[in-house]
């Protein structure tokens, strides 16, 4: 069960309409290191954890990438909300709009649609969470491209508090795994 | 559509929840640190605070329940979505 908070995790704000950079930053969305990704991965993976701690850390880092999401979805929304149909199509951003307008698509920022491939389960504990040490990895990085091409300050902000969740992420995927190994060890022994 | 104070009072929610969240993320891997759940107790009573006091002005912020409703009005339906809000 999950509830819903009319609030987001983080205000977002943008100093104007910039279609362009909405069309970079739509890969946080619907790409291979998206948040999307992201949430689906760890909710996925928790149901073969072993420890309560690791079932623990999947649900609520799942849980916050979801929030991720929300904040992607809403600068890509206030990138484009006010752009007008020429500044549109003076972009990339052109393509996008053929199909879907100004709504939201889960697309990488070439306009490739998500597909499930993006994420991997084993069913083994220790490399289903070395998995999400390089998707954190990976996150921070498209986060650190997306900031070298966005010269928006407000914009950047939010790609910047976006990106340190990674780093922690990162932190307490570490520490879990450390934990599952010891649990798998000490189960071969007794 | 925004008006400052909800702005304002969201801003507060989310430092609060924001110190929760990690707190949780790290009490779900050092679930012996007592110093850490004594802070996320305290904060917890904060948070409460605030969403209490802003709901009673705006609405509810959780659905199904979690927060209350007010009296005579459905507002969850008739204060701005997330991605609305002018901060
Ligand atoms: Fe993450």
């Amino acid at each position: 069960m999950w509830l819903y908070e009319k609030k987001l995790q983080y205000p977002v704000r943008v100093s104007a309409p910039n279609p362009r950079l909405a069309k970079y930053i739509i890969t946080q969305y619907g790409g291979p290191e998206g948040e999307s990704s992201a949430a689906l991965r760890y909710l996925n993976m928790r149901y073969t954890m072993p420890t309560g701690r690791a079932k623990g850390v999947l649900t609520d880092i799942g849980t916050e990438e979801m929030a991720h999401m929300e904040i992607i979805a809403t600068l890509v929304y206030k990138l484009v909300e006010g752009a007008p149909l020429e500044a549109i199509k003076a972009t990339d951003f052109g393509a996008h709009y053929a199909d879907h307008g100004r709504s939201l698509y889960w697309e990488n920022a070439a306009g490739v649609p998500w597909v499930a491939a993006y994420v991997s389960a084993t069913g083994d504990p220790v490399a289903d969470l070395h998995e999400n040490l390089a998707a954190e990895q990976k996150a921070r990085a498209v986060y650190e491209n997306l900031l070298k091409l966005s010269d928006d300050p407000l914009v950047n902000d939010v790609l910047r508090f976006l990106r340190e969740r990674e780093v922690v992420h990162y932190q307490r995927f570490g520490e879990t795994l450390m934990e599952v190994e010891e649990y798998c060890r000490q189960k071969k022994i007794f | 559509m925004t008006d400052r104070n909800q702005a304002h009072m969201l801003l507060e929610i989310q430092q609060l929840s924001f110190i929760e969240v990690e707190l949780n993320l790290y009490l779900d891997t050092h679930p012996e640190d007592q110093q850490a759940l004594a802070m996320y107790n305290s904060t917890h009573q904060n948070l409460m605070q605030c969403v209490r006091k802003y709901e009673s002005i705006y609405g509810p912020l959780v659905n199904f329940g979690y927060s209350p409703g007010m009296q005579n009005y459905w507002k969850w339906v008739d204060s701005p979505w997330p991605w609305e809000i002018k901060y």
